[in-house]
């Protein structure tokens, strides 16, 4: 893969005439770049702008790559709901980008993938056999099949029960490695773990907040991972003021 | 529905009948006894083979014209939001058309033969089966839509891909209810004018006062609306569990 690029954004954000937020992020290369925010705050509308979704508002401002190629095609994403299929098999949602682009899949790539993410035993099951824990896997190794450099996760673990979550945690850090990506979360814990960057985000502005100098993936009871957990939730809980 | 059940449905629902023609005394060209009609449905059983053979013909050749138009429909009006806001107002308002009032009219186009009563099969049922579809196709998270973009997909490989499969279940909705209209639409079209199939049986025993040849028409026709219902039930709860993926377990 070629070097992950990094985004700059800058701009405001409306809703009507209300101002969603004013955002000046920086999201570095082949890092993970945290955003923490109350609920409402519009961290999922930044993904969604970027990834060129609907998002009902109106953006004045910019963003773009650091290597000033168009972003589009060059982000893969994945939500909090797992968006599994029903009717295909494990296998089959993994390539499902492919069958969506008209391409023949790389069933060998695909069942690498699922290996990688511990599930080569189940390629041919459909996502209803599968727990909730299992299902997110599936989802992880269908971002991965899309093969791109920037990955946008929007509170992918967020439905998990916490042993799980931190499972999941650690297998996506691992897999992810090198890539850009960004990670929308409202879990102090995560972002204290996962992140090389924080970014707090209110109405008013963007926030770069301190992480512990230590690298990720860091240690669920590392002393600065809880640290830096506590004094954002301390943060959080305050409000913006 | 138990075996059991049915067998036990269908005793009692005899058992009425009996008791009714013998309470109150009614004639047999008023209405005859089970036994009757069973009689005269044994006498007559070659002319209503051949007969109900040809309704029978209509009605799945209805049900497989009107579901491919509806189909067809539904994924055009889902595909395109012009098609969308000029077809649906047309769509609704030819729903107010009484299809029976029609009836005439196809008899005078398709003629006497087996055509005009499979428009009518087709014109009753395609509606129902083209709002059903449509509605499943159109009632699709949003998530998935976001996916197919960020992974590049065409409007039409996400229709294939993914809308069309999750509008399956809806799909089978509307076969259930076309399955129940079809039989009608076909039947209305051999009373309005025909010279085969059980509707025009029906007519013909009236006229000719031989009711019990009627009631053995009529419930021809009932069993095989129960034989067609059972069948297309049994196809959408195919496209159910396949929707769900849930095929391989055999859930009830």
């Amino acid at each position: 893969m070629t070097k992950s690029p990094g985004i700059t954004l800058k701009g405001q954000h409306r809703v009507g005439d209300r101002v969603l937020f004013n955002a000046d992020l920086n999201i570095a290369g082949g890092q993970w770049t945290c955003i923490l925010g109350r609920s409402g705050v519009g961290k999922s509308t930044i993904l969604r702008l970027i990834l060129g979704l609907e998002t009902g508002g109106t953006f004045s401002g910019s963003f773009v790559a650091s290597d000033a190629m168009p972003l589009t095609g060059r982000i893969s994403y994945m939500a909090q709901s797992d968006l599994l299929l029903p009717w295909l098999s494990v296998l089959n949602n993994v390539c499902i980008g492919a069958h969506l682009r008209g391409k023949v899949p790389d069933i060998k790539y695909a069942r690498d993938l699922l290996h990688r993410v511990g599930l080569s035993g189940h390629a041919d099951q459909k996502p209803a056999t599968l727990s909730g824990g299992m299902r997110q896997r599936v989802a992880l190794a269908r971002t991965l099949f899309e093969d791109r450099a920037i990955v946008f996760l929007d509170e992918p673990f967020s439905a998990l029960d916490a042993g799980t979550r931190a499972e999941m945690q650690e297998l996506a850090a691992d897999v992810l490695q090198d890539r850009t990506v960004l990670l929308v979360t409202h879990d102090p814990a995560e972002a204290a773990r996962l992140a090389h960057q924080i970014t707090v985000i209110s109405a008013q502005a963007t926030q770069n907040w301190p992480v512990p100098e230590t690298t990720p993936l860091r240690g669920i009871n590392a002393p600065e991972t809880l640290l830096c957990q506590g004094k954002l939730l301390q943060y959080l809980r305050g409000g913006a003021a | 529905m138990r075996p059991g059940d049915i067998l036990l449905a269908l005793l009692i629902g005899l058992g009425i009948w009996q008791a009714l023609v013998v309470v109150t005394d009614a004639p047999h060209f008023i209405l005859p006894s089970p036994w009757r009609v069973a009689l005269a449905a044994y006498k007559s059983r070659v002319i209503i083979i051949e007969n109900a053979w040809v309704t029978a013909t209509e009605v799945m050749l209805g049900l497989l014209i009107g579901t491919l138009f509806g189909v067809a429909t539904a994924i055009q009006l889902a595909m395109s939001k012009t098609a969308e806001r000029l077809m649906l107002p047309i769509l609704v308002f030819t729903q107010a058309v009484p299809v029976f009032a029609l009836a005439p009219l196809l008899t005078l186009w398709f003629g006497y033969g087996m055509g005009s009563k499979i428009m009518m099969a087709v014109l009753i049922i395609y509606f129902p089966v083209t709002s059903a579809f449509h509605d499943g196709l159109m009632r699709i998270d949003s998530g998935y839509r976001d996916l197919s973009v960020s992974m590049n997909a065409g409007k039409w490989k996400f229709m294939r891909h993914i809308q069309i499969p999750n509008a399956l279940p809806s799909l089978g909705t509307g076969l259930r209810l076309a399955a129940v209209y079809a039989p009608i639409g076909a039947v209305i079209g051999e009373w309005v004018g025909a010279s085969k199939g059980l509707g025009y049986l029906m007519l013909l025993a009236n006229g000719r006062a031989k009711i019990d040849l009627m009631f053995a028409s009529l419930i021809v026709l009932a069993c095989l609306t129960v034989i067609l219902h059972i069948a297309v039930g049994i196809i959408a709860n195919r496209l159910t569990r396949y929707a769900q993926g849930t095929s391989i377990n055999h859930t009830p």
